[in-house]
């Protein structure tokens, strides 16, 4: 009997995946940005933030990004995400809980249905720079 | 069997531990990440990765920080606070400890936007600052060990060759051997019992080169894939890895990676329950040159001295212990594993008609960015010195290049346009060796380069045989007398002769390749032997016997007012002048040490 069989490896390998993914720059199918500005994290921007986490967890996906960025300008509405579908306009969510986290995760990321009720607006800002 | 799940965090922080950067205290760096991310709460978030060589070694110590692929540069333990805070706490990447062109007012975020990183293409170098070395599962999950498995279960050892030669995958270790047609050659050489022995040549001995300590750092289950298909492809059951024992962070992450691979079934008996056995042993070296010749390292390894005997018998009819035995470097080995994963078709569209594939660099010298390339084969000497390497610090004017190390040739700066592939190399003058490019620039004398790297041979010539022993010894005597001055116009003529007798008659290839260098810098820059020989002056004022060192009055007087510096610091007392007045060199008496120089701070100590 050898010690490990091809299955086996094979199982290692899509373990391994779901953790170094994200060193990669390969294409991915949506992107959720939480803005983690002092209003941000002071509206509890760090718990909708680990909400996505355990979902991307939870569902063993490689093909989401989470990132985090600056504040996004709008303090009173915090905490925000924005999530962007490959080819798709980023839409901004508001006033988030992780429940709502959970949500936008399962219909907006996963399938693709943007939940309007929680949504700010479509597209970002434009810059001059 | 070995599953931990392994926890997910949002971020990663690649921190290089190649050799360079741990030497600038990369370590240090990754306990202080650690120590702060647990201070602002965020250790379930971020995790702390080290990496091997991410090739940017001008600017370590590196940390990459994914996603994102933001990288920072320069660091130090106490810019650690700030970044965790900003970068990871706010989520606001901070410009100042990214990296800044030169020439340029931005700084550049980035990894793959920095000029250093565009052109290179990464096969051999393919999981580079992206795995950890120390974990396999981090190599499986880069489809790592899956050419094994491909070569194992649907392939027979003639179509692993096939697709090998179909790759065009020449020798990286110097000669540049097709690597399909000597694995045939194993294969296909009879062996009494059977047993047949597989070398991966990690003595990497030149001067200023570090691809395989790199490889074998950043990636060690790439070599040992690449052993494991060829050990399939030419009927061997045992490997040996032959490592410098002054590499010894490759030494433990080889270690590491070995015992990881045989823990888990994919070295040793009934590899992956397909029958198939091997295992691999790792030799250390003691540091001579010369074993990184294949018969010496050979008789290395059988544990007798280290020193070449005559070819044939190739060691691919008699090798280790009589055996038939394939002996490939590093590099190729990790070139491997790729090639049966993608087709030897796809290695074969990168590069030039006769040499395929990609190869490492190691880009050392007068240079803005020092550091590991891998570039396409066929490209030229200016996108690496100039696009990659960012040219010559300080606007000096670029020399030539030495490539090769001291088995290599210098390539003059008129050449700048040469493609870098093994034929056009060889027909410089020069060789593509193992990868060593020492960039010099106008402060360079060429012949005291060539006098350097014969020094170097010189001293690594085993004394074998009597072209090398003695042939480098009566070279580098004639080539110091010309450094020193004392050099005449018919040591010229002796020196091309003794270069030209060495090359022939030498044994191995350390003999056969150590006049290179004398060969082309006389080729390419004679006139500059002519100066030191007729003229006694060195134009780079590098060879300080043929230096005269003199005191200029006037901004001794004005500028530094007599400071007295040199003459306190003049160890042959040739200087004579009091504090507060000019300054005088005694000629007669001027060692030509060249102190007075360095130790002036206003610039009048001239030297012609």
């Amino acid at each position: 009997m050898p010690k490990l069989t091809l299955e086996d490896l094979e199982k290692i390998r899509q373990e391994a995946r779901k953790s170094i993914f994200i060193r990669e720059q390969g294409q991915f199918k949506a992107k959720i940005i939480v803005h983690m500005g002092t209003c941000g994290i002071a509206a509890g921007a760090r718990n909708i933030m680990n909400a996505f986490l355990r979902e991307v967890e939870k569902r063993g996906t490689t093909d989401v990004l989470l990132t985090t960025s600056g504040c996004a300008g709008l303090c009173s509405r915090e905490p925000m995400a924005t999530v962007e579908l490959a080819g798709q306009a980023p839409v901004k969510y508001v006033d988030l809980t992780e429940k709502k986290a959970q949500e936008i995760f399962e219909k907006h990321v996963l399938g693709g249905q943007i939940v309007t009720a929680y949504a700010l607006g479509i597209g970002s800002e434009k810059t001059d720079l | 069997m070995a599953e931990a799940k392994e926890k997910l965090y949002r971020t990663h922080l690649m921190v290089c531990a190649g050799t360079g950067c741990v030497s600038n205290h990369a370590f240090e760096i990754k306990e202080a990440l650690e120590k702060e991310i647990k201070r602002q709460g965020l250790e379930n978030e971020v995790k702390v990765v080290t990496t091997g060589c991410n090739g940017f070694c001008e600017r370590g110590p590196l940390l990459v920080v994914q996603p994102g692929n933001i990288f920072y540069q320069t660091l130090s333990v106490k810019d650690v606070p700030l970044l965790v805070e900003e970068h990871l706490l706010k989520g606001r990447p901070v410009k100042k400890f990214m990296y800044q062109p030169p020439e340029e007012k931005t700084p550049v975020p980035v990894l793959s936007e920095i000029n250093f990183f565009k052109k290179q293409v990464l096969v051999a170098l393919r999981n580079r600052g992206l795995i950890d070395p120390e974990k396999i599962e981090d190599y499986i999950a880069r489809d790592g060990y899956k050419a094994l498995v491909k070569a194992l279960t649907q392939m027979t050892p003639e179509e692993i060759i096939q697709e090998i030669t179909v790759s065009g995958l020449r020798g990286r270790g110097g000669a540049g051997f097709p690597t399909g047609l000597k694995w045939q050659l194993v294969r296909n050489s009879p062996s009494p019992n059977g047993e047949k022995y597989l070398v991966c040549n990690g003595d990497e001995g030149d001067p200023g080169a570090f691809m395989d300590r790199s490889i074998l750092e950043a990636d060690p289950h790439s070599v040992i894939e690449g052993m494991l298909i060829g050990a399939k492809a030419i009927g061997a059951t045992q490997g040996f890895i032959y490592v410098r024992n002054e590499y010894p962070l490759a030494v433990k992450r080889i270690y590491i990676a070995l015992d990881r691979a045989r823990s888990l079934g994919l070295l040793g008996h009934d590899i992956l329950g397909t029958g198939f056995d091997f295992d691999i042993r790792v030799v250390r070296g003691a540091g001579a040159f010369v074993c990184g010749e294949e018969t010496a390292l050979l008789a290395s390894i059988e544990g007798r001295l280290g020193e070449p005997r005559p070819r044939p018998p190739y060691p691919a009819e008699k090798g280790l212990w009589g055996k038939p035995t394939c002996i490939n470097n590093v590099e190729t080995w990790a070139n491997v594993p790729v090639i049966i994963d993608r087709g030897g078709k796809w290695f074969a569209s990168i590069g030039t008609p006769t040499s395929k594939g990609t190869k490492v660099f190691s880009l050392v010298g007068k240079i803005n960015n020092t550091g590991l390339v891998e570039v396409p084969m066929g490209i030229t000497l200016r996108e690496i010195i100039y696009d990659i390497g960012g040219g010559i610090p300080g606007g000096k004017k670029f020399k030539a290049v030495q490539t090769g190390g001291p088995s290599g040739g210098c390539i003059p700066a008129e050449k700048i346009d040469l493609p870098i592939d093994y034929e056009s190399l060889t027909e410089a003058g020069s060789m593509m060796g193992s990868g060593g490019m020492v960039v010099m620039d106008e402060d360079t004398c060429m012949v005291d380069v060539a006098r350097y790297f014969l020094s170097f041979t010189q001293d690594e010539s085993c004394g074998k045989c009597t072209p090398c022993r003695e042939g480098t010894k009566a070279m580098l005597d004639i080539l110091t007398r010309i450094t020193e001055g004392k050099g005449t116009e018919e040591d010229l003529v002796l020196l091309e002769e003794l270069a030209q007798t060495v090359k022939e008659a030498s044994l191995c290839g350390l003999g056969k390749t150590a006049p290179n260098p004398v060969l082309t810098t006389l080729r390419y820059f004679r006139d500059e032997y002519i100066t030191h020989i007729r003229d006694k002056k060195c134009p780079a004022h590098v060879c300080r016997q043929l230096n005269v060192y003199t005191i200029d009055p006037q901004i001794c007087l004005e500028k530094g007012h007599g400071c007295d510096v040199c003459r306190r610091n003049c160890a042959s007392e040739a200087i004579t002048g009091a504090k507060g007045e000019s300054h005088k060199i005694d000629q007669a008496k001027c060692i030509k040490c060249g102190v007075c120089f360095d130790v002036c701070n206003f610039g009048a100590v001239r030297v012609e």
